[in-house]
């Protein structure tokens, strides 16, 4: 059949079960809307910035276990999409991202709307591409999908003059994919694999720490599973909270520069630490000098080689996909009544426990002014912790992440490589044209909000009952935090002056709107706001302005040297 | 410590951008960086010199094995191999210096490959510290230009990179 250049794109769309494509468009892209307009499998959604058709897709794969899909116009179109694509790299989520650009005869001569798309996202890509050629389109999207979707994931771009949309080829959609440079392992080496499960039966004090690979992985029962079997302390990184029911018991909850006491005392006291798809980031291990001090095995497993002996040294690297390797191991843990020493075991629970007895997560309550853990602990309780939750950057992230319990994976989707403020709505847009129905909220602060409020009309455009929880303290609070510690209480810029009467903003845009200001009127807020069910709510809490995130390991220093609360400071 | 890094890819657009953003992305060193078709036109291949901890090294071959388009990659030295590059230099050459000139040629097993009435090209190939040695040699002030296509090298005997 012969198709032009844009009758291809969709139909690779359509092969590829795309049902959202978020987007925006511009002179270079108009065949391809022309031919989205003629169709209604593919869904567009028309968003208010490329930035937020980025995000949205990013939500739209992180909260299932589908490849996202953005479509953007060339030159500023593109430019605009590279925050969300950054993004999304730093998380390492599957997104193909589709941009137009100029025609083919005029690429190099500074044309109208022209900018080097694959030059301009090179370094914030898994892979991407200029197809110059209407006969290697659908081998190139294709291409994109698998190579989004598989190994470590990651977005990828496809550029495509407009010229080759409108040209005209025979078309046949590729059954698969056969990449000679391109192989990701999936299997663990078996004989590593009898290593790990050997260590881990001889440790005393051992130790899980489980990231996002074991979400993108969709490895949570699994882990779940291996995880009990042994009766070991498990910690989840930002990225990996949900891949272990936050509410279990062997949960230690989250480690490093905002986790718990326990979490980090038993990632540096453990004897044996079990990494699963988890990078050793700067903001989970701290100093990596300090957290090298303590000898013990590690055993790290990650379909990423270089995300392997990074920034620490292990002593059993497996290459594999998560999913892959804790089948082995349970399987080798299945035929063995061998267990770690029962005694020792005992011992080092009692040890965690007398850690969790600092309860490092208290807070003063107050009657007179909202703390903004009440409202999380709250949203936590009205939505029965069944929620989608999507968080801005900054404190207000924080305390969602340590105070909603995610028991179950993708429910939680935040920005936490690049950590980009914005994200929030864009993610719970995503998320909720993925699960329609759901109960979807973003936390976000006012200052974070702003960076894309215009998406408040796309979520009208398409009527998604929202949930905004806006932790409104007048701060750049992160920002001001880190000011209040370590440059002497000049708060540089972090006051946030002349803020929109946020309950209006959103009045305005066609949504409810409601500003609380009064602990005890959180609650009914929030219930009031999920009875809500057709309508996005946006609620403006005014919180504690001087409230701090606790416990916080300091930039640079180690996992052991916790700030708990403002008595340590 | 000095490697030589050698690849094989896909002789595409941009492969040649993406590895060497990823240097200077990630702030690995590059001494130099050789690249050319193979005897099959759909592959390229590579020869980077770099300077790096061994941990650095690591990292750089992980990183280049990761690059969607990269084939394959060793550290050649690793184990045995051969290394060259090719020297074009120009010598002012006149009076004594003509013939001292010449000389140091010879003994560097140069071959000079154009002539005037003032100056001498002399073509050398070897590995880079011998051209190196050549230029410490030869007096520098009679040194006009000279163009080094960077190293590249190839494992000896039984070590061979292909697909
Ligand atoms: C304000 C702020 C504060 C923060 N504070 C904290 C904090 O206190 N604690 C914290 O934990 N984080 C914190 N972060 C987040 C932090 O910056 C990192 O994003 C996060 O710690 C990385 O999580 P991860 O190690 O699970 O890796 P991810 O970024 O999720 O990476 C996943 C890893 O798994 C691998 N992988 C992917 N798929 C698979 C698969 N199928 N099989 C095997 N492996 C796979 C990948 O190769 C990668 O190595 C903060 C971020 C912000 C913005
Ligand atoms: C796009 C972007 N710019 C700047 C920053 C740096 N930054 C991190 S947190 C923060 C303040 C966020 O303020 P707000 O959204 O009000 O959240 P709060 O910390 O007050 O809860 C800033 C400016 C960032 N993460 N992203
Ligand atoms: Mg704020």
């Amino acid at each position: 059949m012969v198709l032009t250049g844009a009758e291809i794109v969709i139909r690779c769309l359509q092969e590829e079960k795309v049902e959202y494509l978020f987007g925006y468009p511009g002179g270079a892209v108009l065949h391809i809307y022309d031919e989205l307009f003629k169709q209604e499998k593919v869904r567009h959604v028309l968003v208010r910035h490329e930035q937020a058709a980025v995000h949205a897709a990013d939500a739209y794969a992180r909260s299932t276990e589908k490849v996202g899909c953005a479509l953007v116009t060339s030159g500023p179109g593109v430019t605009n999409a590279v925050t969300g694509i950054a993004t999304a790299y730093m998380d390492s989520i599957p997104v193909v991202i589709l941009s137009g650009q100029v025609p083919t005869a005029y690429i190099g001569q500074d044309a109208f709307q022209e900018v080097d798309a694959v030059g301009v996202t090179r370094p914030c890509v898994k892979h991407n591409m200029l197809v110059k050629d209407v006969r290697d389109l659908a081998a190139s999207i294709k291409k994109a999908f698998h190579i989004a979707a598989t190994g470590r994931p990651g977005p990828v771009l496809v550029d495509i003059p407009k010229d080759v949309t409108a040209q005209k080829c025979e078309f046949a959609y590729p059954k698969s994919v056969a990449m000679r440079s391109y192989n990701p392992v999936v299997k663990g080496h078996s004989g590593q694999i009898k290593k790990a499960v050997q260590l881990l039966l001889e440790a005393k004090r051992p130790m899980v720490y489980a990231g996002g690979g074991v979400i993108l992985s969709d490895a949570a029962d699994k882990l779940t599973k291996f995880v009990k079997s042994l009766g070991f302390p498990i910690t989840n990184t930002l990225m990996g909270l949900g891949g272990y029911p936050g509410t279990d018991k062997q949960s230690l909850g989250m480690p490093g520069m905002h986790g718990t006491y326990e979490a980090n005392m038993a990632m540096q006291y453990s004897d044996v630490l079990i990494a699963i798809g988890a990078r050793f980031d700067d903001r989970v291990i701290g100093d990596p000098a300090h957290f090298a001090q303590v000898a013990r095995k590690i055993i790290h497993i990650d379909i990423d080689p270089s995300s392997i002996s990074k920034r620490v040294k292990v002593d059993v690297p497996i290459v594999g996909n998560v999913g892959d390797v804790l089948d082995e191991m349970i399987k080798l843990l299945d035929a063995t009544e061998e267990r770690s020493d029962p005694d020792a075991l005992a011992t080092w629970w009692k040890q965690i426990d007398e850690w969790r007895a600092r309860d490092c997560m208290k807070y003063k309550n107050s009657d007179e002014i909202i703390k903004p853990q009440y409202v999380i602990q709250k949203l936590w309780e009205v939505t029965k912790g069944d929620a989608f939750i999507t968080s801005d950057v900054g404190q207000h992230q924080m305390w969602a992440a340590q105070y909603y319990k995610f028991d179950k994976p993708r429910r939680w989707l935040n920005s936490g490589g690049l950590g980009t403020m914005g994200v929030g709505m864009p993610y719970a847009m995503g998320c909720q044209f993925a699960h329609p129905g759901s109960p979807v909220a973003c936390v976000t602060g006012e200052a974070s909000i702003q960076m894309c409020i215009q998406e408040l009309s796309t979520c009208k455009q398409y009527r998604l009952p929202i949930k905004i929880i806006n932790l409104n303290n007048r701060y750049l609070g992160m920002v001001r935090q880190w000011q209040e510690f370590f440059h002497g209480n000049r708060y540089s810029e972090s006051y946030m002056d002349s803020l929109p009467n946020f309950a209006k903003l959103a009045e305005a845009y066609g949504h409810v709107g409601l500003e609380v200001d009064k602990p005890g009127d959180v609650e009914g807020a929030l219930r009031e706001a999920f009875k809500r069910k057709t309508d996005l709510v946006f609620l403006d809490f005014k919180i504690d302005q001087t409230e701090n995130v606790y416990p916080m390991v300091q930039g640079g220093k180690g996992l052991t040297e916790m700030i708990l609360s403002s008595e340590d400071l | 410590m000095r490697h030589v890094i050698s690849l094989l890819l896909e002789n595409e657009a941009g492969a040649l951008s993406r590895v060497s953003n990823m240097f200077s992305a990630r702030g690995y060193n590059i001494e130099s960086l050789t690249v050319a078709a193979t005897e099959d036109p759909s592959m390229s291949r590579m020869t980077i010199v770099s300077i790096g901890s061994d941990d650095i090294i690591e990292q750089i071959t992980k990183q280049l094995n990761k690059l969607v388009e990269v084939v394959k990659v060793v550290d050649l030295s690793e184990a045995a191999y051969l290394e060259r590059e090719l020297m074009l230099i120009k010598v002012r050459a006149t009076g004594k210096d003509r013939e001292e000139t010449k000389r140091m040629a010879d003994i560097f097993r140069g071959r000079i490959v154009d002539v005037t009435e003032s100056t001498y090209v002399i073509e050398l190939t070897g590995s880079a510290t011998k051209l190196d040695s050549f230029i410490e040699a030869i007096d520098k002030s009679l040194i006009l230009e000279t163009v080094r296509t960077g190293v590249s090298g190839i494992g000896r005997g039984d070590r061979i990179l292909r697909i």
